[in-house]
């Protein structure tokens, strides 16, 4: 049996937490893409758009990650394609952190409007041009702390796609796991890589919060 | 090309995950609020000493993947001498979990109890912990009660991970047809749908319980 | 030997010194009321009594026992002086009756049907037997103020400490509470308050104490306050109302 030092197995989990952060970038930014198109439907004055938003939400937030990763993974082989386990982790934990990032928007969104939408309607602004000079730029600024807040979620969520079969950190950690039997120290290696990831996301996502809080009360 | 006759076989499998997957979430749900509510006490009015601890516990959980704290307390912690069941693990797992995050919201509804209710407890000669107890606990809790339930939620959904360390789930179960049919998207799809139901069925106990708990409407 | 003594206190917010030096006797059976212009240190005079502040100096004794700064200490005074609040701090998730139930049983541990009986009569006194089982947003803010009366005489104190118990009341609603009070009064409680109604000060109370810039300012009868006034302050302070 080969002898693993300590450096050789941190390594091993830093060169594949290299993919955990690629897939949370992608998942996030593709998930920010099409959670901005589900917004604009949710939002917007089609009902029929609208409640497609809804029941996409819902669905999304009414299912397990590990589910949807495995219909993704199944649900694109039906389809003839042979499909990566990449693929379908990207796929869907887009489609995931979409519905996710719609709902938080949504709701910045609708706190602003409460008490704006009045106000520009009475200036005589259509809906596009309230949404466009009024809600949205207000509703974003909002938007932000819990956005930043929501990508840890993100990281944690790639965390299942080891369960596909992608190999990221928690892949990785079984991986040296099962070759160095020592899963106290592995697995604790890995939750503090995570931890270092995820930490400095929470903690910036908090201090926004605060300074967005007194920002408001002193309006 | 979709084929769900294996359903009329194998629906027993699926009943037995759907019950243990239950069974997690209640006792997960009642130790993790329980654990949750004892560590906001610490970090908002307990002992000094302890809060670092609480604090270190509750950040932790928070930004670490459930699954791995999974594999730790599965096949980490055996090395300590701590030996579970894959049922015991995947309890354990869950209130460390739920316990964390329930922290912080019923912290965040202790936060905003009116000063006036303290001191109206201390003025009646109750200790700060009765006060906690008595007057403080219940309006916080029923404040935050939605976003209790969601996290509740969010555990329950979680909790299809288990099956990786063999608990026998819902997903344990859809694992064991699919390796069985070669029907795997027919067999996560129901699963699928099961667990939408039951995370629409858990909101409605929750909110039920929450109407049972806190019989009046406004907390103030 | 009196019931209340109040003797040197100081009490500082940082570098804001708002008590500087309180002494204040208080007999058993006496009404005294506080007057004084806001922040002069009236609230904080009765949260010191209380021990919901913890003085800097000086030494408050009630019925013999001192305040100090422990648990069993502080319980021990809080059991002898009730206080009534200007926001009334009703527990909202309870009844009138729970609310007055509750600290008698979690406090003093007395079995539930004598703590009920006690909560009956009680509000009876305040004039609510009717409404026990109300909640308190079911109550308007005079029949709030007093259910927490009836809930802080059910812990059977031997002084009770108002701070400004009328000032939230819609002004039709003052004269019940003011009411619930003079009867108190009659019945030989001790009572301290800080109140901005000088009629009423005037007609039950036996002591006035005029606060000014953390000190007693001006003390002694209320005829003798109100009717001539010997500092400035206090000419100007009544000027006011
Ligand atoms: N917890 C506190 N921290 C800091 N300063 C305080 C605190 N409580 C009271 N003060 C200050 O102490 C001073 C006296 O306050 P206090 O509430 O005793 O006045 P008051 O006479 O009751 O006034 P009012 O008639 O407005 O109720 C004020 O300057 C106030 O700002
Ligand atoms: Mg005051």
């Amino acid at each position: 049996m080969i002898e693993f030092s300590l450096w050789d197995i941190v390594r091993n989990l830093l060169l594949a937490a290299r993919w955990t952060v690629v897939l949370s970038l992608v998942s996030f930014m593709g998930g920010a893409l099409v959670g901005t198109l589900l917004l604009f439907m949710r939002i917007g004055r089609r009902r029929v758009l609208g409640l497609f938003a809804k029941y996409y939400v819902e669905l999304f937030q009414g299912t397990p990650l590990l589910m949807q990763l495995f219909l993704a993974f199944f649900g694109l082989g039906l389809v003839g394609i042979d499909v990566p386990a990449w693929l379908a982790a990207g796929v869907a934990l887009i489609l995931w952190s979409a519905a996710f990032l719609t709902e938080i928007w949504r709701g910045c969104v609708e706190a602003i409007a409460k008490g704006q939408w009045e106000a520009s309607s009475s200036l005589g602004m259509g809906y596009v041009q309230q949404m466009r000079y009024v809600i949205l730029p207000q509703a974003m600024k909002i938007a932000i702390p819990p956005t930043v807040g929501f990508s840890v979620q993100v990281i944690k969520g790639t965390a299942l796609t080891s369960i596909i079969g992608f190999v990221e950190l928690s892949k990785a950690g079984t991986v040296v796991t099962n070759a160095t039997f020592q899963p106290f120290m592995v697995y604790g290696l890995v939750a503090l890589i995570y931890f270092a990831l995820c930490w400095p996301l929470s903690k910036s996502s908090q201090v926004l919060e605060r300074k967005l809080n007194v920002a408001h009360r002193n309006h | 090309m979709f084929d769900y006759a294996w359903l009329a076989q194998y629906w027993p499998v699926l009943l037995k995950g759907i019950l243990v997957t239950i069974q997690l979430i209640t006792v997960g749900a009642a130790a993790g609020i329980a654990l949750g509510i004892a560590c906001a006490w610490v970090r908002s009015l307990g002992p000094k000493w302890l809060r670092p601890a609480v604090t270190a516990y509750v950040e932790l959980i928070r930004n670490t993947p459930f699954l791995i704290q999974l594999f730790f307390i599965f096949f980490g912690l055996p090395s300590l001498g701590l030996q579970m069941s894959e049922f015991q693990a995947a309890n354990l797992a869950m209130i460390i979990n739920l316990g964390a995050y329930s922290c912080e919201i019923i912290r965040a509804g202790i936060q905003a109890t009116p000063r006036g209710q303290f001191e109206a407890g201390a003025s009646l000669a109750m200790t700060p912990f009765e006060t906690f107890r008595h007057v403080i606990l219940v309006p916080s809790l029923q404040r935050i009660w939605p976003a209790l339930c969601s996290q509740v939620i969010i555990v329950m959904l979680g909790s299809s991970v288990v099956s990786q360390i063999a608990a026998e789930d819902l997903t344990f179960a859809a694992n064991f047809i699919q390796s069985r049919t070669f029907r795997a998207f027919e067999a996560y799809f129901v699963s699928t749908a099961i667990y939408l139901v039951l995370a629409i069925l858990l909101r409605q106990v929750l909110i039920a319980a929450g109407s049972f708990i806190f019989p009046r409407r406004s907390g103030r | 030997m009196s019931l209340i003594e109040i003797t040197e206190v100081r009490k500082s917010f940082g570098a804001n010194e708002v008590l500087k030096g309180i002494n204040i006797d208080v007999d058993p059976g006496e009404v005294i009321a506080i007057i004084g212009k806001s922040g002069s240190g009236k609230s904080t005079l009765l949260r010191c009594i209380n021990g919901l502040e913890l003085i800097d100096n000086g030494s408050i004794s009630v019925a013999g026992a001192g305040l100090l700064p422990d648990e069993l200490h502080l319980k021990a005074l809080r059991l002898k002086v009730g206080m009534i609040f200007q926001q009334f701090n009703l527990f909202p998730h309870l009844t009138a009756g729970g609310n007055v139930v509750l600290s008698q049983m979690v406090v003093r541990k007395t079995p539930k049907a004598e703590a009920e009986a006690m909560a009956r009569k009680m509000l009876e006194r305040v004039g609510l037997g009717h409404k026990y089982d109300a909640f308190p947003d079911e109550l308007s803010g005079g029949q709030q103020q007093r259910v927490a009366i009836a809930r802080a005489l059910a812990m059977q104190p031997i002084a009770l400490l108002c701070d400004e118990i009328t000032s939230a009341l819609d002004p039709e609603l003052v004269a019940e509470v003011l009411g619930v009070v003079r009867e108190l009064a009659s019945e030989g409680m001790t009572l301290l308050m800080v109140t901005h109604e000088m009629k009423f000060a005037r007609d039950v109370c036996s002591r006035v104490v005029f606060m000014h810039q953390g000190r007693v300012h001006e003390i002694g009868k209320p005829e003798e306050v109100f009717a001539d006034p010997k500092t400035p302050e206090l000419k100007q302070f009544l000027g006011m109302h």
